[in-house]
Order: C-alpha cells, then sequence, then structure tokens
C-alpha cells in the first residue's frame, strides 16, 4: 500500500515535470527554427563570390588584382571586353576556360590524371598578358607569371542590396534579393489594398447591419474560405484566373503580379473580415446607443463611434493580412510567372521570396552557397512575419490600454 | 434626407460586398466540384496514376497524406495538448504565460515554407533523416502545434472553476483533478482543435515540398524513412510539372475534390462540434 503510493507519487511528479517542459515547447520551437534558419543562411557570407571550386587567374603583369561580381559577370557576358574599363591596360580581355585547354593540348600531353595540367595551364597565362582564366581550384595553374585575383566572399551589401537574382550563373553566380523583396511586398500590398475594403465593408456588415439569419450564413461561408488549401487556390487561379485577367486586360501572358494580388487579396479576405469583425463587435453597446440617442444615423455612428474605437483592432487585421499574403507560397507561385527581375509594372510577372525558396532549393546542392542563399531568404521572410506578428500584438494590446 | 441616403448607399455596398464574397466562395467551390465530379469513382480513388499521371488513380497519394496525417498529430497532439495544460492549469498569470501564449502566436504566424527550410535542415540533413515520412511528420506537427494549443486552451477554459474547486476540495491533487475532471470535461472542445489541425494538415503544400514529398512512387511507402506521395503536393505537380498537363487536368480536378472534401470536412465536423457543444452549455 505504502509502496503503491510512493510510486504513484512519483510517476506524479514525472507528470508535472513533463508538463512545465512542454509548455515551453513552442518557445523552444522558435527557438530552434531561429537557429537553423540564421546559421545556414549566415553561411553565405563565408562563401566564396566565384562560384565554388573555381577561382580567376590572370598574368602576373596585369594591373588589376581584383573584380566585383557585377564586373566579372559583364567580363562573361561580353558587355565589358577591355581591360581598361576595369583600371588595367588598354588591351581585349581574353577569356580563357578550363574546355579551351583541351582544344590547345591533345590528352595525351595531359597525363593520365591530368597531373600536367596545371603546369600547361601556367605556361597558357605567362604567355598571354591579357588573359583571363576561369579554372577549377584543383588544377590551379603554375608557374612564376600565374596571378590569382583575389577570392572575397560574398559581402552582405551585394546580397541585400543587389539587383540581379541570378543563383546559378557562372563563373559568378549573383545573389541580389530586391527583386525578390520588391516582388513579394507588391504583390502582398495591392492584394491588401483590394482586400482591405472589401474584407472592412463586410466585417461591417456582418457586426453592424447583418440579421441573425444572414450572419448564420456568411460565418461559416468565410470560414471555409479560410479552411481551403493554398494550393486549390493556385490552381483554381492557375486555370480560371490566370485567362481571364489575360483576356480583359488583353495581355500576352496572364501570369502577372496583378493576378498573385488578385488571389491573396481572396484568401487574406477571411482573415480580415475575422480579425475586423471581433474588433467591430466590441465596441460596448452603451457608446453605440449614445450616439443614436444623440439623432445619428446608424451609418453615421458606425463611422464616426464604432470605427474610431475598433481602429487598433482593424489595424491588427491589415497587419495580420500582410502577414498572410507575405509568406504565402503556392498559390502565389502556381499565378505570378515567377520572372526574377525587378517588378517594373503590375502587369508583368514577378518572383516572391517564398516562391523563389519553393521552386530552387530542391535543385540547390545542400551546403552550397545557392542553398544558404535560400536559407538567407527564409531568414528574411521570418523576420519580416516576426515584426508584423509582434506588431500586431502590440496594436490590438494598445487597445485594452485605452479603455481599462 | 442626405444623412439618409448615404447610410443607404453604404449600406447597399456592404451588402453587396458581402455577397460577392459568397459568390467568390460559391464560384470556386462550385468549379472544382462541377469539373472535379464526374472524375471520382471507385478506380480513381484506389488506383495507382498510370500513362505520365493522365489516367489511372491517386490511391498513393491518399495513403500519403493519411500517413502524414497520423504521424504528425502522433507529435503534435500530445505535445500541444500536455503544454496547453500546463500554460492554463499550472503556470500563473505573469510573465512566463505571456511569454508563451507570444510564442504560440508568433509561431502560428510563421510562412509555412519556413516550416519546409527549418524541416529539411534540422530533419532532412543534420539528422539525417532524408526525405522521408517521418521527417514530413515532425514539420507538419509543429505547423500544427499552436492550432492545437490554442484550442485546448480554450476548451480548458470553458470548463467552469468550480470543478476543479469541487474536486480539490475533495482531496485530491491538483495532477488528480485535471486528469479525473479537468480533460474529462474538455475532451469534445480538445477534439475539436484535432478536428482542425487534421485540416490543416492535410492542406499543406509548402513544408512537405523539400521533407517527404515525391513525384511519383511506383508503390506505397513500407516504412517511416520512405518517401510518400500526398494529395496537395500530387495536386501542384498536376497542375504544373506533368507531362502532359492538358490530359492530366482531370485528374487535376479529382485531386482537388477530394482534397478540398477532407479539409471542408474537417473544418464543418469541427465547427459542428463546437455548436452543439455551446448548445449543451447553455442548455
Amino acid at each position: 500500500m505504502q509502496k503503491r503510493k510512493i510510486i504513484r507519487r512519483i510517476l506524479d511528479n514525472i507528470t508535472e515535470k513533463l508538463l512545465t517542459i512542454s509548455g515551453a515547447v513552442t518557445g523552444i520551437a522558435i527557438l530552434f527554427i531561429t537557429f537553423f534558419l540564421f546559421t545556414e543562411g549566415a553561411a553565405l557570407f563565408q562563401s566564396p563570390q566565384v562560384e565554388h571550386g573555381y577561382a580567376l587567374y590572370v598574368n602576373s603583369s596585369n594591373p588589376v588584382n581584383n573584380l566585383q561580381p557585377e564586373e566579372t559577370k559583364a567580363i562573361f557576358d561580353a558587355e565589358i571586353t577591355n581591360w581598361n574599363t576595369l583600371g588595367g591596360k588598354n588591351s581585349e580581355i581574353k577569356i580563357f576556360r578550363i574546355d579551351d585547354a583541351f582544344q590547345i593540348y591533345p590528352e595525351s600531353e595531359l597525363g593520365e590524371n591530368y597531373e600536367l595540367l596545371p603546369a600547361k595551364l601556367g605556361e597558357i597565362i605567362s604567355k598571354e598578358e591579357n588573359i583571363l582564366a576561369f579554372l577549377p581550384t584543383q588544377y590551379a595553374p603554375q608557374g612564376a607569371a600565374v596571378k590569382a585575383l583575389a577570392g572575397k566572399n560574398i559581402q552582405p551589401k551585394e546580397y541585400f542590396l543587389g539587383k540581379e537574382w541570378l543563383p546559378t550563373a557562372t563563373p559568378v553566380p549573383l545573389f541580389g534579393v530586391l527583386p525578390l523583396v520588391l516582388g513579394t511586398l507588391l504583390v502582398s500590398i495591392v492584394a491588401l489594398l483590394i482586400a482591405l475594403p472589401l474584407g472592412l465593408g463586410v466585417a461591417i456588415y456582418l457586426s453592424e447591419m447583418a440579421s441573425d439569419k444572414q450572419r448564420r450564413l456568411l460565418k461559416p461561408v468565410i470560414e471555409l474560405l479560410a479552411g481551403i488549401p493554398s494550393v486549390v487556390y493556385g490552381f483554381f487561379g492557375l486555370v480560371v484566373l490566370v485567362p481571364i485577367v489575360q483576356k480583359t486586360l488583353n495581355l500576352p501572358v496572364g501570369e502577372t503580379a496583378f493576378t498573385g494580388s488578385l488571389l491573396l487579396a481572396i484568401m487574406a479576405l477571411p482573415t480580415i473580415i475575422s480579425v475586423a469583425e471581433d474588433a467591430l463587435r466590441n465596441t460596448p453597446r452603451t457608446m453605440r446607443e449614445a450616439s443614436l440617442a444623440l439623432g445619428a444615423t446608424q451609418w453615421q455612428t458606425i463611422y464616426r463611434v464604432v470605427i474610431p474605437y475598433a481602429k487598433s483592432g482593424i489595424s491588427a487585421a491589415v497587419v495580420l493580412g500582410i502577414g498572410r499574403a507575405i509568406g504565402e507560397t503556392m498559390a502565389v507561385m502556381m499565378v505570378t510567372g515567377n520572372a526574377a527581375v525587378m517588378p517594373h509594372s503590375l502587369m508583368e510577372s514577378v518572383r516572391t521570396i517564398p516562391a523563389t525558396i519553393a521552386a530552387e532549393l530542391g535543385e540547390a546542392p545542400a551546403g552550397g552557397a545557392h542553398y544558404q542563399a535560400l536559407f538567407l531568404l527564409g531568414c528574411i521572410l521570418f523576420v519580416f512575419t516576426m515584426i508584423i506578428s509582434i506588431s500586431a500584438e502590440i496594436i490590438s494590446k494598445k487597445k485594452n490600454y485605452k479603455t481599462h | 434626407m442626405n444623412k439618409k441616403l448615404s447610410q443607404q448607399i453604404a449600406f447597399i455596398i456592404f451588402k453587396l460586398f458581402g455577397i460577392l464574397v459568397v459568390a467568390i466562395l460559391i464560384s470556386i467551390l462550385g468549379f472544382i466540384i462541377v469539373n472535379g465530379i464526374s472524375v471520382i469513382n471507385w478506380k480513381f480513388l484506389t488506383a495507382f496514376p498510370n500513362e505520365g499521371m493522365t489516367t489511372g488513380g491517386i490511391f498513393p497519394a491518399i495513403v500519403g497524406t493519411l500517413y502524414l496525417i497520423i504521424g504528425s498529430l502522433l507529435f503534435a497532439f500530445p505535445l500541444g495538448v500536455m503544454s496547453a495544460i500546463y500554460t492554463h492549469e499550472y503556470a500563473g498569470k505573469g510573465w512566463i504565460v505571456k511569454t508563451i501564449r507570444m510564442m504560440t502566436n508568433n509561431l502560428a504566424s510563421i510562412p509555412s515554407i519556413v516550416f519546409g527550410l527549418f524541416g529539411m535542415a534540422l530533419f532532412v540533413n543534420k539528422l539525417n533523416f532524408g526525405d522521408s515520412i517521418i521527417a514530413g511528420s515532425l514539420t507538419l506537427g509543429l505547423l500544427a502545434l499552436p492550432v492545437i494549443i490554442r484550442t485546448t486552451e480554450e476548451a480548458l477554459k470553458a470548463v467552469p472553476n468550480t470543478y476543479r474547486e469541487a474536486s480539490l476540495a475533495l482531496g485530491a491533487t491538483k495532477l488528480q483533478t485535471i486528469k479525473k475532471v479537468v480533460i474529462p470535461a474538455a475532451m469534445p472542445n480538445i477534439i475539436t482543435g484535432l478536428i482542425l489541425s487534421i485540416g490543416r494538415v492535410s492542406g499543406e503544400t509548402a513544408p512537405i515540398l523539400f521533407t517527404v514529398a515525391a513525384y511519383l512512387l511506383p508503390q506505397l511507402p513500407t516504412g517511416i524513412f520512405d518517401q510518400a506521395m500526398a494529395l496537395p503536393y500530387h495536386l501542384y505537380v498536376l497542375a504544373t510539372s506533368g507531362t502532359d498537363l492538358e490530359a492530366s487536368r482531370p485528374m487535376a480536378y479529382g485531386t482537388a475534390l477530394v482534397l478540398i472534401m477532407i479539409v471542408l470536412t474537417m473544418n464543418l465536423l469541427a465547427s459542428f462540434m463546437r455548436r452543439k457543444l455551446e448548445k449543451n452549455r447553455s442548455k
């Protein structure tokens, strides 16, 4: 008897400890998410600018010591063709790739495992003063007249302010997130501009005007809208919305930022409606009655008394709506066309941050610069939504201070 | 007169907005139901995809989604319920509860693709699970946690304090009170939360993209370290990257309808239960 009691007490103790630990589970989860996202993401700035495993070499008489990633890209795109643009001599840049070596020397001269290749490469570079050689570091050229260009790591400035997102370009991939960030903001903000008046209108209708019967019809409809999976919205957008947008606006393609905004607006509606409606309903009855007693009409009461009173709740609805829109992945990916360029107009294809992650992570080798760049995108998204969710909380708290 | 006119205009506009929202929902649901209903039959639900996913069925995707629902909730349900019990029954009203609640809200607001990234970094790569049902389940479980915690807290809140006091007055310990009185009373509401999270888990695509989902599998998964197909990802594949998009359209409509039916059944069931409980309480 005594023994059983002790065992039970121990068991109870363990259970209570377990409860305490699991109380912190969401905190631990967030900590873990933050940790993994940021360690993977921050590693990007320890990655070299030039494609992994490669380096750039020049003749040692060349006064140029390093190149910016944009410059390297421009050279290999044949936009820069002369060394003097880069502060060197006035002579044409001769690009040399590893494949070119096989044109010059037959394979038999390079040794069985290409062990003679570095020396041959050194020879080529020494002979040609204006060469820019892009070679694997495994076969780093050997010779007195060879100079490796100083390999810098990817800089935060290039990442956060870069205007080009070309993650698979050689020899230098470009990871500029500006077009993605702007694409995300454009699509989300336009979505909100569409959804906000609509959502607020429905919220006002629901809380102030609708009869019980109408409310009982509308509320479940809104809940159902919230329940539809985003991939189904995306599918609907793809087969219905995209052709409609293309036809009515007479565009070459229907997959535009505007299509994405339209779809996101529909998806953000339930959030906006239910949060705003809660806020409106929380207006004390006495305030409405006071206004009505003063001779105001119902509509005057709504926009002079109820809406100002519910302002913080409505702001929270706006903020949460943005949060939902910014993080939405599948639906946006399916209807915006995903061109990773700086957005110029609403009627062009854009690419958002979540869509970029979803589309490219599968092809990015784990641990590479591309992979890390995508994780850093995840960090940006994470920070965005954290700021949004915390500010929504602060906004909706503000009201409590005022009224109590 | 002017006042009345502006009121009438405003009310008409808002009413139109309301009608518009209903129309949007009806058009989305109607579109998928009308196009999908003719595809769904016994064979569609029980056969494997065939001929580049243009014929056959979606059986492996249904089974995969089922595995993911079970796997994620096996992990998230006990943890979420325990977490809610701690915050509601044990922790005081101080900063701890406030912090935990804020964390739960924040976890709920993290975009699902970020969960996918995290799942890939931790479960797939670091813990070396590979693309597997267990990695996908754990990732989806994290996503379901805030839903379960919130609904359980609501459920516990709805248990009158007199129940607890009566039990304690009879000499029961706090844990006994929770086990024998509070949880049974809160159970129906907790189950509602469970149903809601099934709806949430079965519809998510982004978190499973890199943790479990397979494009096409010739057989069903045999263990928790196998990849699996899943309905939402299968719909995405059918809609965007099948071998013959036009020919696989009917399959896509059918998949979308099955997916919507699962999710909406869960949501309707949950709201039905909630309404019934509210009625019982008011009696």
